[in-house]
């Protein structure tokens, strides 16, 4: 009596938009796809150019340290991220409240400062080792601090707060009754979070371990503190060291190839879930209240991270520029006023024209358009995993392209301006490395919106432009929040973009830590560090400090 | 539920727009100087760019940069290019930038009489303008000054006497490559390549920056190392107690390794001519007031190093052969690499 | 702004006379099978259709393509007269067809009545209010007008969409197994008010359902979709009582099928003669009788080799299911009272005045055989 199903029947979770698309939509895709890709593109194409893609020896050793610092890395943040949401979204603890948003500020610290800080406190000459052995005798020998597991121990501190937010966003949302269902069937909590809390959170932990990989991947500053050759390290060091911008750049595009696998592994990850988190609408989970030892263990697990990779660098650096201070008074350096002004303006200007291209990006993917819109949106984010300097190379080098056409075609003076560094330049690269992590969570949020949403607004006559400003900005706006945080705090913290594409006279604030510190002024760094550190936490406290914000509701 | 984000989001909307509104100009670079240096190095530079000014009334801006990138940018830029003077802070660099074709031969007297003929390269279009010494540190109270080899210095560290004792610095410094560089210029490939492995077999601890070298050696993490002199003084500036002296290293062989800080005229620049004199003034009358706040070494003999460097004694140095620091510096982090130096 | 007035007002003079939907060759292909090939389908003026398949058949596709949410690769669309899809494109947003969604889609973010008014942004500004107001009377929601979709029941829910849907008067609805979602006991409530509200408005109604009952007790006219093909289209008892193949016949309702003989207009068959057949006086041939439980007549009868094998209590009626002698079987409704034991021998016989339908191979017969 029943029918048997035709074979070609594809499952009813098939991703179903509003396939007929739109040219105009579709197209904006494809600009904002070539802009972002040709600055990578032209760097490519030149390497090319003058002598193929060579890769220099050793390449070997790069990539599996690359590899090995990846996965301690997905692994570490994937533990502390994961284990802190759950913490904080399934108990009730002393200071909870307060350490849930605490969890999040090591977002606005920047790795190689923190890469420092932790050096300077953990090596040989370091507070705590000079400690140690003043108390246990001058035999002790060095701590392997400059090593992978250093690298990893901080890496793993600046960059869980990806996975946290993701994770703990999840969870907040996700409907009680799966969790109570496992309870109920006898599970222990942990096992109860383990077989269906995660499983339903996998999404956003591979959104948030993509992110983390990239940043692992193009990092160069923290890696090489630590001794770690990664390929990113190469990437320098084939330049720098043997002026091979060639090999520089086939060593970067294998970089994007590590890219490439991190994001089909995301997708892998998160499987068919993306588009179908509608299960997840719930008001969220039920926090049991831990007491007695359990309690002081959850409360001691959340602030020793918190203080470890927020409180101390912070510690260090104020004790640093109090001592910076007391030699001459800082705040009557105008430079202060000015390089804040720089960062904040270049940052602000980024993050908007970043989540710009993002609701653009998701907007448009929702009206349709197939495959080949659907590649081009993603080939945006590949940005993310190019190293800085090399984007920083692209842009110029189609600048100077674009300048030279622009004389060919009569105009004496080319792009004038453009070519000479400017703050539009620093822009298309902000835009470039930085519509990953904002698409990531725009896009986030698009998908909690149901299609039929989108196809009933379309249906009583909203045209997409009506749809985007009443239905999805409103219903994507902690996404898009979310997003102008991340690019600020990115763009902030960003230095090697700016060091390379600055016009004359703008400085930011990452800039003058840099100058100072590459000359050893640690002190006199400390106070600009700290400045990078308070402009990053107030669009972080502002975005994550109330639990009722969540991310991509 | 969304009350909180409904005020969170125009908040954080104000915040971004708000230096926006204030600022409004400064978007496109400010105005210009009458001279425009890209410079890999920062120390020194606005003190010294002031009294030039004071001195000519020409006023001069900089940006600072790494020297590799600040060289590309130079490239990519071609004619368009805002920049006067190219300022770097290696020898390897200078030559590798005459190379390049960005530099304009210069015709200056001045310059040919102030600045030693290995520190520069006038058809090439480059002049070294501040010196550093890179040589061996050590702790006075376990190491007798004796125990270090004269002749040799360098190579003397890969000896089994220092193993477990010695510390240096990565191999991503330009100052580590620039120095293994020397070695192999001075002694041939294989030859460097077995001090570097020596210093390896040593146990040789890597630091990341010539300050937390000092440091170290002061706390007593380790004995000898190999540090730019300038560093020392810094330290020794701030704290004369420090437990870290100076070796100026191979002084019965060929002399310390030395390392220049120099600049050159951008070809095609219209300025060439005041470009010049400001290379001019820097090589001459400006030279205390380029090298001395760093405690670095002056290029023109003429000119007598700051006290706290005058009180490291005078030392003989190793020729610098820019061509060859270029040159092998590729060769240079091979070596490193094959030696595991890391 | 004065064309689409002007097309308003003249779709309105067309409504009377043109269908609503009209698809013709309509094909939609995704990319490794057909969801919807080459399908011809009319809803006229103020029609209700109701359109059933199994899952994954291609009526929500078909939907989809009425709506303009899918562009058909091949084929025509015309709404009203006006052709939306094939040689021209109208995207959603122009063709005002009201929709409405399983999940009911509301805008979580807007209260009631923004959601109702939603569609009425060309009304004059004046005119909004009281037509929000009419409609939500219309679904007797009038009392929730200021509340959001999450303070609301599924039910009203429903209905908000319904109302929200019907709110700018589109000649044609579109209803996506609109009552699936709710539960048992308020459906068929819903369903009832829903229809109603639909026939008030005077619009034409497609709902695509997969449940048997509700196709078809809720439309004018039924249609049947298997593969992306629609395989017959009709009043719902046609539809039921003389499907146009095995597909239709078994997917409509529960059937038996056993091998037959008519000669002389006869239909014998294993349980002996069923009924005869006008019309088929010169034919000798061998067909298939499909016999729904609700034909079959069973009495005990010890002699009898047919025997029950199975007993289903459904409250009103008990189902029996019965072993013929060749090893088919054949299930049979029988009144409340009558509970056969499993085993009983008995005797099997078509209810009188039943017209069983026959099929030569998986093809009704509407006539003899050539």
């Amino acid at each position: 009596m029943t029918v048997p199903a035709p074979g070609l029947v594809r499952p009813r979770t098939r991703r179903r938009l509003l396939a007929a698309g739109r040219p105009g939509w579709s197209a904006a895709v494809f600009v904002a796809a070539a802009v972002i890709a040709s600055p990578v593109v032209a760097v490519a194409l030149g390497a090319l150019l003058q002598g193929g893609l060579q890769l220099p020896g050793g390449v070997g050793g790069m990539v599996a340290t690359t590899l090995a610092l990846t996965v301690l890395v997905a692994l570490g943040t994937s533990v502390l991220g994961t284990g802190l949401a759950w913490l904080v979204s399934v108990h009730e603890f002393p200071g909870r409240r307060v350490l849930s948003w605490l969890l999040v500020l090591p977002l606005a610290v920047p790795a190689y400062i923190l890469g420092f800080v932790f050096l300077s406190t953990f090596d040989y000459a370091g507070p705590v080792q000079s400690g140690l052995r003043s108390v246990l005798g001058e035999d002790l020998g060095a701590l392997p601090v400059r090593s992978l597991g250093g690298a990893t121990i901080v890496l793993v501190l600046t960059l869980y707060p990806y996975v946290y937010l993701l994770v703990r966003a999840a969870l907040s949302d996700l409907a009680p009754t799966a969790y109570d269902a496992a309870r109920t069937l006898g599970a222990s909590p942990a096992r109860a979070f383990r077989t269906v809390l995660l499983p339903l959170a996998r999404p956003s932990l591979a959104a948030g371990l993509a992110l983390v990989t990239m940043e692992v991947l193009t990092d160069f500053a923290t890696v090489q503190y630590f001794n770690v050759r990664t390929v990113s390290v190469g990437v320098y060091l084939v330049w720098k060291g043997s002026f091979d911008v060639a090999s520089a750049v086939s060593l970067a595009s294998l970089v994007l190839l590590f890219a490439v696998a991190v994001l089909a592994a995301e997708r892998a990850l998160r499987g068919d879930a993306r588009y179908h988190q509608r299960g997840g609408r719930g008001r969220g989970l039920e926090r049991r209240r831990l007491i007695g030892g359990q309690a002081v263990a959850a409360t001691g697990a959340c602030a020793t991270v918190a203080a470890l990779a927020f409180g101390l660098p912070v510690l260090r650096l104020v004790t640093w520029a109090a001592s910076a201070a007391a030699e001459e008074n800082p705040f009557t350096d105008t430079r202060f006023a000015d390089h804040l002004t720089s960062s904040v303006l270049v940052a602000a200007i980024a993050a908007a024209t970043c989540v710009v291209v993002s609701v653009v990006l998701a907007h448009a993917l929702r009206l349709g358009g197939g495959p080949w819109v659907r590649a081009a949106a993603q080939a945006t984010t590949f940005g993310y995993a190019v190293p800085g300097a090399v984007v920083g190379i692209g842009v110029l080098a189609l600048f100077s392209a674009a300048d030279r056409l622009l004389q060919a075609l009569g105009r004496e003076d080319g792009t004038g301006i453009l070519v000479t560094g400017s703050v539009l330049g620093i822009l298309l690269a902000y835009v470039v490395r930085f519509t990953a992590p904002a698409y990531q969570a725009v896009d986030a949020s698009f998908a909690r919106i149901p299609p039929t949403v989108s196809a009933s607004a379309l249906t009583l006559g909203a045209g997409p432009g009506r749809l985007l400003g009443r239905v999805h900005l409103p219903l994507a706006r902690s996404g898009v929040a979310v997003a102008l945080t991340l690019v600020i705090v990115d763009a902030v913290k960003e230095l090697p973009l700016v060091l390379l594409l600055r016009p004359f006279g703008f400085t930011t604030l990452s800039v003058w830590v840099y100058e100072l510190a590459s000359e050893n002024f640690w002190e006199r760094a400390a106070l600009p560090a700290l400045l990078i550190v308070l402009v990053a936490v107030v669009p972080v406290a502002l975005t994550f400090r109330n639990p009722a914000t969540r991310h991509a509701r | 539920m969304r009350r909180p984000l409904a005020r969170t989001l125009p908040a954080l909307a104000t915040t971004l727009l708000a230096p926006l509104a204030l600022s409004g100009c400064g978007l496109l670079g400010g105005e210009e100087a009458d001279l425009q240096v890209y410079s890999a190095r920062h120390y020194s530079l606005e003190e010294a760019f002031a009294e030039f000014t004071d001195e000519t009334g020409l006023t001069v801006e900089f940006l600072y940069g790494d020297d590799a990138e600040l060289l590309e940018r130079l490239k990519a830029e071609g004619a368009d290019t805002p920049a006067d003077v190219f300022m770097t802070v290696d020898a390897g660099m200078l030559w590798n930038a005459g190379e390049q074709g960005v530099l304009e031969p210069i015709d200056s007297t001045v310059l040919d009489a102030a600045v030693p003929e290995d520190l520069r390269d006038s058809d090439a279009g480059w002049y070294g303008l501040a010196m550093r010494a890179r040589t061996v540190v050590y702790d006075p109270e376990k190491v007798d000054p004796s125990e270090l080899d004269a002749e040799d210095t360098y190579a003397a560290l890969g000896d089994p006497q220092w193993k477990g004792r010695i510390c240096m610095r990565d191999e991503t410094a330009s100052y580590t490559q620039s120095l293994v560089a020397s070695l192999i210029d001075l002694h041939g490939r294989d030859r460097a390549q077995e001090i570097v492995e020596s210093w390896v077999a040593n146990d040789v601890q890597i630091m990341s920056n010539d300050v937390e070298l000092l440091e170290t050696i002061d706390a007593g993490g380790c004995e000898v190392g190999i540090s730019n002199h300038y560093y020392l003084a810094r330290l020794l500036d701030e704290d004369p107690d420090l437990g870290v002296a100076l070796y100026w290293a191979s002084q019965d062989g060929a002399g310390t390794h030395v390392n220049i800080s120099g600049a050159g005229v951008v070809a095609g620049t219209p300025s060439s001519a005041e470009a010049q004199q400001l290379l001019e003034w820097l090589a001459t009358d400006g030279q205390s007031a380029f090298v001395d706040g760093n405690h670095e070494l002056p290029v023109n003999p003429e000119v007598e190093p700051e006290p706290l460097v005058a009180s490291f004694g005078s030392f003989e140095r190793m020729p610098v052969d820019a061509s060859a620091y270029g040159s092998l510096n590729a060769e240079a982090v091979e070596v490193l690499d094959a030696a595991g130096y890391r | 702004m004065m064309a689409g007035v002007m097309s308003t007002s003249e779709t309105a003079t067309r409504v009377a006379t043109e269908p609503a939907l009209r698809l013709r060759g309509a094909s939609k292909s995704y990319a490794e099978h057909d969801a919807v090939r080459s399908v011809d389908l009319d809803i006229a003026a103020g029609e209700v259709l109701t359109l059933i398949g199994p899952s994954g058949c291609g009526k929500s596709t078909l939907l989809r393509l009425a709506a303009g949410l899918e562009r058909p690769d091949a084929g025509t669309v015309e709404l009203g007269g006006r052709e939306v899809a094939g040689s021209r494109w109208v995207p959603p947003e122009k063709r005002r067809v009201g929709l409405v969604f399983q999940d009911h889609a509301l805008f979580p973010h807007l209260d009631v009545a923004t959601n109702v008014a939603f569609g009425l942004d060309r009304l004059p500004r004046a005119q909004r209010g009281p037509r929000v107001a009419e409609v939500l009377d219309l679904v007797g929601l009038a009392h929730v007008r200021d509340r959001h979709p999450h303070e609301l029941s599924g039910g009203e829910q429903q209905r908000v969409a319904l109302a929200r849907a019907l709110a700018p008067c589109p000649s044609l609805v579109l209803l996506d197994e609109p009552f699936s979602s709710l539960d048992e006991n308020l459906r068929a409530q819903v369903r009832a008010d829903t229809l109603a509200a639909i026939r008030a408005t005077g619009s034409a109604a497609m709902v695509v359902t997969h449940d048997q009952t509700e196709a078809l007790s809720l439309g004018d006219r039924l249609a049947v979709m298997r593969d992306g093909v629609v395989e017959q289209v009709g009043h719902p008892t046609e539809v039921y009582e003389t499907p146009a193949n095995r597909f239709v016949a078994t997917f409509m309702g529960d059937a038996d099928f056993l091998p037959a003989h008519v000669q002389r207009a006869l239909l014998t068959c294993e349980i002996g003669v069923v009924s005869t057949v006008p019309g088929w006086g010169g034919s000798d041939v061998h067909v298939e009788v499909m016999l729904r439980p609700h034909e079959v007549a069973l009495r005990a009868e010890a002699s009898s080799t047919a025997v029950v094998e199975r007993v289903e209590y459904h409250g009103a009626f008990v189902l029996h299911e019965v072993r013929l002698a060749s090893g088919r079987t054949v299930r049979s409704w029988q009144q409340h009272g009558v509970r056969l034991e499993v085993g009983t021998a008995v005797d099997v016989t078509v209810v009188p005045g039943s017209r069983p339908v026959l099929l030569s191979g998986d093809t009704a017969l509407t006539a003899p055989p050539a």
